[in-house]
């Protein structure tokens, strides 16, 4: 069997500031085939984004890797050098940011914006570069892309921004795409629209998808996998449909009954008391202990990754192992 | 665009027209330049004689009507001193003061945008802090001193650098400049950096703070995660950006760079305007102030209109037009 085209195996990023040691990600493993999509979910803060950041090799100091690999068809990116690690970016490995808004340089036109991405690493023509440039947005459902290609950001809507940072994704068909949280900041109507495209695309070229969020109904939806992080540490993985219909961690639990539709009306909404942890002092063992139901003085112990169940791993000594009555 | 320039045009008329009765009046309050330029031995007769061929003998708002009249024809006034029009005058002086204004800002710009970039760039650097702590000196060090200063040390010990005047001069279209002589450029260069050391360290601090704040963009990491090379974030991404505030702030800063050469043009002996508004207001020769001002303000008007226009078109989203 060859290697996946990304399996990330214990990555640590850590950001060292003078206040201390802030352990954004703390041993997160996953693995994405081609063509298959990956959800990664948590809580603001709980360190998706930062995962996100290290898959392309975009960590500022003071944070870096401290850890672990990042394994892109068998070559670790955590070590590679820069000059290589560029090669790759926007290339094999593309990203689409959470605000669309923020993610395209005001003063550039989008000709500008594109053709640079596609003579980066394609040794073509200027023209050759308009070309893909402007076949890459009708991809992507942008009318009239010739004219829109003259066009500056500030001229295109929120929803229509995003297609162009997707675009500009797609140029290279890159073989792994980590969006993190690109529909969060758009209406529904334009969230669904453009989650049917990624869906699409992604098949279409084979992609592996590593799609952040925070929104389990988004997941739901589109991924294959899943994991849900809390405070830097993957607390569950597996295939969607079983994580979300029979979660084992009482987080991932408490997350799904968050999501209002899942409310029986008329009933209040149910909530994870609390709130997550400073990364500066967590606490030892579980860092999910103090705001769960279920903790027992054995959650002062650091919980092992275990499997449960086929292919759904928990991190936590007290699983629901029953069928969720939700 | 067109709307927008006219009506830039009736604000401007309306700004000219306030500012001369201000400035009219201003130097009226300075003083009665009678009692410096007639002699004291002069005779009732002769004094009123000149009083009247000034002008001097109407009231306040008559000169000033007559002012404004001539003025609408172009007429400035004569000097009392050298009895030539006083725009002449200026206009001859001209030429000279926006040579070092120009090459003031030039090296401003020069020397200040690489060392902002790279203080930005690298925040925590020595080098770095060696800029920002040298920029706080340029902020504070007093203009006139800075220049005897450089007088003493390249002119006086070193005699690398001629310390007076504009040295040889070219004439094209009418006016005389020096830059385009090495002798002139001699002449040039310590009234030139003199002037712009102010400037340097403004636009040091502009384009680094400028930097920093734009390298946290998320369009920057976006432009990273496409996999362009550093310099091209850099010089492209970035620096496009931070031109905007840098553009508008030395744009509008070079009025003032003109206006207030006159402590540079004094020290460094720089026949330019400065040097002619400084002799003048010494033998209250009211005509060539008047004139001076008159100047000064269209140069800020038209400062004014060219870096809203060069604004607009470094940044896309400002798009000029009248109000509807």
């Amino acid at each position: 069997m060859s290697a996946p085209t990304l399996e990330v195996r214990n990555l640590r990023t850590h950001f060292f500031t003078r206040a201390g040691v802030v352990k954004a990600v703390d041993d997160v493993s996953f693995t994405v085939e081609a063509g298959k999509v990956m959800g990664l979910v948590g809580e603001s803060g709980s360190g998706k984004t930062v995962t996100g950041f290290s898959i392309l090799g975009l960590v500022d100091a003071p944070g870096r890797i401290a850890g672990g690999q990042i394994l892109f068809k068998g070559r670790d990116l955590a070590t590679l050098p820069e000059a290589e690690m560029r090669g790759l970016r926007g290339n094999r490995i593309a990203m689409i940011f959470q605000d669309p808004m923020m993610t395209l340089n005001p003063v550039l036109r989008i000709d500008t914006q594109m053709i640079e991405t596609v003579l980066a690493h394609a040794k073509v023509s200027r023209e050759e570069a308009r070309q893909r440039s402007r076949d890459a947005l009708g991809q992507v459902g942008i009318p009239s892309p010739d004219e829109r290609l003259k066009a500056y950001p500030h001229q295109f809507s929120g929803g229509m921004r995003q297609r162009v940072a997707i675009a500009i994704a797609l140029l290279h068909k890159p073989d792994v795409i980590v969006a993190d949280e690109p529909t969060t900041a758009l209406d529904v109507t334009i969230q669904g629209q453009i989650l049917a495209e990624a869906q699409k695309l992604c098949a279409q070229f084979g992609t592996a998808l590593v799609w952040i969020t925070h929104d389990l109904s988004v997941v739901a939806g589109l991924a294959d996998d899943i994991a849900v992080m809390y405070a830097g540490k993957v607390v569950e993985s597996g295939p969607v449909t079983q994580v979300l219909d029979a979660p084992l961690h009482p987080y991932t639990l408490g997350l799904i009954g968050s999501v209002p539709s899942r409310n029986r009306r008329g009933e209040p909404l149910r909530q994870i008391p609390g709130m997550t942890p400073s990364l500066l002092n967590l606490p030892a063992g579980c860092a999910f202990r103090s705001r769960c139901p279920r903790a027992e003085p054995g959650c002062a112990e650091p919980p092992p990754m275990a499997e449960y169940r086929p292919g759904q791993h928990a991190r936590c000594i007290h699983p629901h192992q029953e069928a969720v009555a939700a | 665009m067109t709307a927008f320039l006219l009506r830039r045009l009736i604000q401007a008329a309306a700004v000219v027209l306030v500012m001369s009765l201000l400035v009219f009046l201003g130097v009226f309050a300075v003083g009665d330049p009678i009692e410096i330029l007639i002699s004291p031995e002069a005779d009732q007769f002769e004094r009123e004689r000149a009083v009247k061929a000034l002008g001097l003998d109407l009231p306040l708002w008559q000169q000033y009507l007559v002012f404004l009249g001539n003025a609408l024809r172009g007429d400035l006034g004569r000097s009392f001193v050298f009895n030539e029009p006083a725009l002449k005058l200026i206009l001859e002086r001209m030429p000279a003061t926006l040579e070092l204004a120009i090459g003031a800002t030039v090296a401003a710009l020069i020397i200040g945008l690489p060392l902002g970039l790279y203080a930005g760039l690298k925040p925590n650097s020595p080098v770095s802090k060696g800029i920002m702590a040298t920029s706080i000196l340029g902020f504070s060090l007093p203009t006139f001193w800075v220049g005897l200063m450089l007088i003493m040390v390249f002119a006086v010990q070193l005699g690398w650098l001629p310390s007076t005047g504009r040295g040889e001069t070219v004439t094209i279209l009418g006016m005389r400049w020096s830059f385009l002589t090495r002798d002139g450029i001699a002449h040039l260069i310590m009234p030139a950096l003199n002037l712009a050391l102010f400037k340097i360290s403004l636009v040091i601090r502009l384009t680094r703070a400028g930097v920093r704040e734009t390298m946290l963009m998320d369009y920057v990491k976006f432009a990273r995660a496409k996999g362009l090379s550093p310099a091209r974030v850099t010089f492209v991404h970035v620096f496009k950006n931070i031109l905007i505030p840098v553009v508008t702030v030395v744009g509008l800063e070079f009025g003032g760079t003109i206006a207030f050469s006159v402590v540079t043009e004094s020290v460094f002996a720089w026949p330019g305007m400065g040097k002619l508004i400084i002799d003048s207001i010494n033998v209250l020769d009211r005509p060539v102030m008047v004139a001076y001002l008159m100047m000064i303000v269209l140069l800020f008007i038209t400062i004014n209109l060219v870096v809203d226009i060069t604004y607009s078109l470094l940044d896309p989203r400002v798009r000029l037009e009248g109000k509807q």
